[in-house]
């Protein structure tokens, strides 16, 4: 091998028009395939740590996947309002160890509004990095990337609007920061949190009180008021739960329970039509290069047959030609490979820019996956199978006869 | 003997080229195989090279019986103890003039010698023409190169086959000058195989193949 890859480098440099198209071909497909992976992963990733510790929702009828996406994600609009007093009922099943109620509606700059109780603070293990925790109603906790975004800290106030959009505006009922949290990486960086109570003022329902909520049901106050609520996160007390609790929220008529296990999964199955398209025509890619290599040393075959003669004439065993040949298409592969792996990284990276400003999705380039080793391995691999053959036929061939061809 | 050929019958796929009751030929000295075009003067450098099996008989080179090595021995036997150089010179083209030496070094299993490199091609007079590449050279400096590349691992035996056929009558002279002088200076037995008969007043020995035996 001493021999044979630095003759096989100054192979590919001899043409560098070949080379670099072959590299550029791998490298396309390794990085789409990498990009693809880096996104799955952190998606995964993320939805795996907003949904830690929620065994339930309990929502309004409708789409699952949709009360998943707009009350632990975040990312949709909910599927509607349930009373209190029927959910109150239901959440109060001894098999129930918490249920954390959210009253959503409005947002701030596209950062989603969520009233609560303190106990969504504790289900992600948040703290505080300024300020305190909500007393009474229209105070706000922002989360991180919250307070980095839109510059919100404690002692200032903002005004929220309708939906998930800059709509219109509740300009009557400010809120006020009083308190700023530590980044956890999770869904709560991406929220603004404050009492349940708050999201009833705002939007007209009774005279919310300020209770302070204790015990197992942080919803107490919100029964008090007989209003509305959007949904309400349920840890289990017992994994048997599982098994009949749902059962038991879907028999009412109003109600639905849905598992975020389960709807995420649901949405990855969604996905995966479009993963395995964008998938495909990466592989579509790395094929075309492996051809693109069988192609450019089957040709270089040809034109080099006296060179291969010669290497055999000066001492060269059978296997040292078989080598250089080789050598030139894993030296194509591990460029395509490193190319692409780059690609991979730098879009990643530039996604994750531009995915920023609308608080979907943190997705970054800096980080490196398991999968990649995976992905480099198949397309040396590829690369490598493509100079089989030509690497075959240059072992075979007779010195006599490629010299009396060239 | 450096070549010690009896009862050899050569030629490919079974059909033979090439009949030979007897060669021998001794150390040091230069030896021409003058014939015509197909009478097997090529057969017979590839079989004294090693690179092609005799159909029958035996060839031993630098008292070595190529029949009894292997592939890989006969491979690097020829590296280590024959030097070949051919009408077309065949320099790889990827490779600067340095890099053709060490590869032809590198691949008879000896150590890479830049001094011995600089050395022999200065001897040829193109010590400048170290780092260029072969198509930055003129005929004759290729020619050179390809002399340098059957001399660098001071072989026993330099074969050249058709050296001086697409050269002008200077070039001529001047090629088998320079093939004497090197394997004068490496000890060395040069056997020439050609049709020019331009060159035949310059060998003390010739063996005629083909129509002229």
């Amino acid at each position: 091998m001493a021999t044979a890859l630095p003759l096989a480098l100054a192979y590919l440099r001899e043409r560098p028009l070949g080379t670099l198209l072959n590299i550029l071909l791998s490298g396309i497909g390794v990085g789409t395939i990498v990009a693809l992976a880096l996104t799955l992963s952190q998606l995964e990733q993320r939805m795996e740590r907003d949904a830690s510790g929620i065994d339930l929702v309990i929502g309004a009828k409708g789409s699952p996947l949709q009360l998943i996406l707009s009350t632990v994600f975040h990312i949709d609009i909910p599927t509607g309002n349930i009373a209190v007093a029927e959910a109150e009922r239901i959440v109060a099943a001894p098999v129930v160890k918490r249920a954390i109620p959210l009253a959503l509606g409005d947002s701030y700059r596209s950062y989603r509004i969520v009233g609560t109780s303190p106990s969504y603070v504790d289900l992600y293990r948040a703290s505080l990095q300024a300020g305190r925790l909500w007393n009474v109603p229209l105070e706000a906790v922002v989360g991180a990337e919250v307070a980095r975004i839109t510059g919100l800290s404690a002692g200032k106030s903002f005004v929220g609007s309708h939906g998930l959009t800059d709509g219109g505006g509740h300009a009557d009922h400010p809120y006020v920061v009083v308190g700023v949290l530590n980044a956890t990486g999770s869904v709560i960086d991406r929220v603004i949190l404050t009492q349940v109570e708050s999201v009833w003022k705002v939007h007209g329902h009774g005279d919310a009180t300020g209770t302070a909520h204790s015990g197992k049901n942080d919803a107490s106050a919100a029964q008090a008021n007989d209003d509305a609520m959007t949904a309400y996160l349920i840890q289990y007390a017992t994994p048997l739960a599982a098994a009949s609790f749902p059962r038991l929220v879907n028999a009412s008529s109003r109600l639905q329970a849905a598992s975020p296990a389960m709807e995420t999964a649901r949405l990855f199955n969604l996905l995966g039509v479009g993963i395995a398209a964008v998938k495909g025509f990466a592989v579509i890619m790395m094929l075309c290069a492996a051809l693109g290599i069988f192609v450019g040393l089957m040709s270089a075959l040809n034109e080099r047959q006296a060179d291969l003669a010669l290497l055999r004439l000066l001492g060269a065993s059978r296997a040292t030609v078989f080598l250089t040949v080789i050598a030139q298409s894993f030296a194509l592969g591990v460029a395509g490979v490193i190319l692409g792996t780059l690609i991979g990284h730098v879009g990643a990276e530039f996604m994750g820019k531009a995915l920023e400003s609308n608080h979907r999705m943190a997705l970054t380039g800096l980080m490196l996956i398991p999968e990649e080793l995976w992905v480099a391995a198949g397309a040396l691999g590829l690369a490598v199978l493509a100079g089989l053959f030509p690497a075959w036929r240059a072992y075979r061939n007779s010195v006599p006869e490629l010299l009396s061809r060239a | 003997m450096v070549v010690d050929i009896r009862e050899l019958n050569a030629g490919y796929r079974s059909k033979s080229v090439l009949s030979l009751v007897s060669l021998q030929i001794a150390k040091g000295e230069h030896t021409l195989l003058l014939g015509p075009s197909g009478c097997g003067k090529t057969t017979l450098l590839n079989v004294i090279s090693g690179v092609m099996a005799p159909l029958g008989g035996r060839v031993s080179v630098n008292g070595v019986a190529l029949e009894r090595l292997t592939t890989g021995e006969c491979d690097r036997f020829r590296g280590n103890n024959i030097g070949l150089v051919m009408q077309r010179l065949h320099l790889i083209a990827a490779l600067t003039v340095s890099k053709n030496l060490r590869l032809a070094q590198r691949l008879a299993g000896v150590p890479v010698d830049d001094a011995r490199i600089l050395a022999v091609l200065e001897a040829l007079a193109i010590g400048a023409k170290l780092h260029q590449y072969p198509r930055e050279l003129s005929q004759g400096e290729a020619q050179r190169v390809a002399i340098a590349r059957a001399v660098i691992n001071r072989p026993a035996l330099i074969l050249a086959d058709e050296p001086t056929s697409a050269l002008d009558d200077a070039n001529c002279a001047a090629a088998i000058d320079l093939l004497f002088a090197q394997a004068n200076a490496n000890y060395a037995t040069l056997i020439v195989a050609t049709h020019d008969e331009r060159i035949k007043q310059r060998f003390a020995r010739v063996v005629l193949l083909g129509t002229h035996s």
